[in-house]
């Protein structure tokens, strides 16, 4: 029978010849992952096991991660505690893929699963964070899960009745002009969706577009897909995949890519040419509300995000600081950079990103998920604007919900810093680059 | 019969129902405090226990977008709210049943704060308005760990019967 990417590898993960959408199946995890939320997972965890004679034991600890990033370093005891108990967890049921709060090795969990070679194309992936949908960039399903179901996956090793999920086909073609890229692609296909277009659906990309698009690229497209509503957006496994988890990521064992059938069925196609796209801005508060440049640019900026798990990769600092050299963040705007994970944080200080950032006046930070869900810095005042190129722009979302988030791509916020106010790369950068 | 306590609109995100900066917080004891703390008027009223167990919360589509927080559940779980909204999201939907918050799906729900609601297992009855709006049935598979009391009994229940082979 045929098969889109999903039903191939949930049809793998159930040991079942092929499976079809709506089919309920109990997939086998290959990795589990979590952040600070382990602290409830592990409440959870226990709690299954009270009142039986089981040992509480992780059903496989080599498949489980855990990454401390949302709030590092800890900004309240509340949140130290947390850390601690989780780490003393982890260190007594022997997980694996443990990464604490350190400059070596630490980072955003959806930047750390790639840039390790923790995440295979054909692998099920879950994730306590909605943007696990990043991994599929690699050509695996990924999906994002509570906490309750997280302890539910360290206990049996499984996912308990999936459906298995409709699968859109995006088609992406043409080549974008300069300054444009995968996170307009997103932020358009986002706003064509809408924010419930793809509930309960998986966005599977395809297209000359995608083929020529860096893994960095790909994570941003994947990263996103939740915002249409999807449970998991993939990029089936190509030449670039095999090369990124090669000399990016230092695997050696044999990578096996999981290919659609040429007549798999799915719900729709949708086609997008990025040959004409301008830089796309989304609006606040919902994440669909997606603008074309010109009609929001003028608007004055208080604070200019940089980083996360969407856009804080080494190619996105490249882009800022090639605009920003010699150049100063406008007065009254502020400029909060924050990388990836620690590895990338090293790499732009090596290529010199980072003092370009200094110089310019912008603040960077530490490697964590930083101001993008206003836990833990970088919070906006009453009527405080930011531009950033995160993934949300939920009312409150930076922390104060009397302030405004709009989102964009790495070259609109690096223009945007040196103005002080939305801008269109093209025009900003038309005498200078 | 339960009265609708509030209305919120589509694409009712997560981070409306439980901000990120609670986040630290996690215990289901403790995190019905800060449901919809920026909704400064309706938090105030569920803090001061204005609001009766079985009151409900009507939304619009794609309720409970965005991040899989946990605690956006357990807030309005920890005060027996019912939640009647257009459609879920799905992270939301599955957090929602696995921590046994009741919530029905009725693509075409009309009520405004006040009205009196009377929840039949096919259809909601808006007795104020007179008007009835057809549910959606949750699936076998919700359905299924539902009834089983949440996700925690259902999996332990599975444990006992089936070993665990890694």
């Amino acid at each position: 029978m045929s098969m889109t990417v999903a039903e191939k590898i949930l049809a793998r993960a159930a040991g079942l010849p092929s499976v079809k959408a709506g089919d309920v199946v109990e997939p086998k995890v290959d990795l589990a992952m979590s952040h600070e939320n382990a602290a409830l997972v592990i409440n959870q965890f226990l709690e299954i096991y009270k009142g039986t004679p089981l040992p509480s034991r992780i059903w496989d600890p080599s498949r489980v991660a855990v990454i401390f990033d949302h709030r590092v370093p800890a900004e309240s005891p509340k949140t130290a505690s947390n850390h601690k108990k989780v780490r003393e967890f982890v260190g007594a049921q022997g997980v694996g893929k443990f990464h604490d709060i350190r400059g070596d090795v630490g980072g955003i969990c959806h930047q750390i699963l790639p840039e390790n070679g923790y995440v295979r194309p054909g692998y099920v992936v879950v994730g306590t964070d909605s943007h696990t949908t990043s991994h599929g960039a690699l050509g695996a399903f990924a999906f994002g899960i509570g906490a309750t179901e997280m302890a539910s996956v360290w206990a049996l090793g499984s996912v308990l009745n999936v459906e298995v999920p409709t699968t859109i086909k995006v088609v992406v073609t043409g080549r974008f002009k300069k300054f444009v890229g995968p996170k307009d692609l997103i932020l358009h296909l986002i706003g064509k969706l809408s924010a419930q277009g793809a509930n309960f659906k998986v966005l599977e990309f395809h297209g000359e577009t995608i083929r020529n698009m860096s893994t960095s690229g790909r994570l941003v497209l994947c990263n996103m897909a939740v915002e249409a509503g999807a449970t998991a957006g993939i990029v089936p496994a190509d030449e670039e995949t095999a090369r990124y988890l090669r000399e990016e990521a230092g695997v050696t064992d044999p990578i096996e890519p999981v290919l659609p059938d040429p007549d798999a069925a799915y719900e729709s196609v949708v086609e997008v040419k990025v040959s004409k796209l301008q830089p796309q801005i989304a609006c606040p508060h919902t994440v669909d509300n997606v603008k074309p440049i010109d009609q929001v640019a003028g608007k004055k900026v208080n604070q200019i995000v940089i980083g996360s798990c969407t856009n804080g990769r080494l190619d996105d600092l490249a882009m800022a600081a090639k605009i920003m050299k010699g150049q100063k963040v406008a007065q009254g705007t502020r400029m909060l950079i924050f990388p990836a994970s620690a590895k990338i944080f090293r790499q732009a200080l090596g290529k010199g990103y980072v003092g370009v950032f200094m110089q310019a006046g912008a603040v960077v930070m530490n490697s964590g998920c930083g101001p993008c869900l206003g836990i833990h810095e970088g919070a906006l005042g009453d009527g405080e604007v930011a531009l950033s190129t995160t993934n949300r722009n939920f009312k409150g979302r930076m922390g104060n919900p009397n302030s405004e988030v709009y989102l964009c791509s790495p070259a609109v916020a690096a223009a945007s810093a040196i103005t002080g106010v939305i801008t269109d790369p093209r025009k900003k950068q038309a005498s200078q680059v | 019969m339960p009265n609708v306590v509030f209305k919120v609109g589509d694409d009712v995100s997560t981070d409306v129902i439980y901000p990120g900066r609670y986040m630290a917080t996690v215990l289901p004891t403790e995190t019905p405090q800060f449901a919809f703390a920026d909704e400064t008027a309706f938090n105030a009223k569920l803090k001061a226990k204005q609001v009766p167990p079985g009151s409900i919360l009507v939304g619009g589509k794609n309720f409970g977008c965005g991040s899989s927080r946990e605690q956006a559940v357990s807030c309005l779980k920890g005060h027996e709210l019912i939640i009647v909204a257009h459609d879920f999201a799905r992270i939301f939907l599955q957090n929602g049943i696995n921590l046994g918050l009741r919530m029905i799906v009725c693509p075409d729900i009309d009520a405004a704060e006040g009205d009196e609601l009377e929840l039949m297992p096919e259809a909601v009855v808006n007795k104020t308005s007179g008007k009835q709006f057809k549910v959606d049935p949750m699936p076998k598979s919700r359905q299924i760990i539902i009834d089983a009391g949440g996700l925690i009994p259902y999996t332990r229940k599975r444990l006992l019967e089936k070993p665990v082979v890694a």
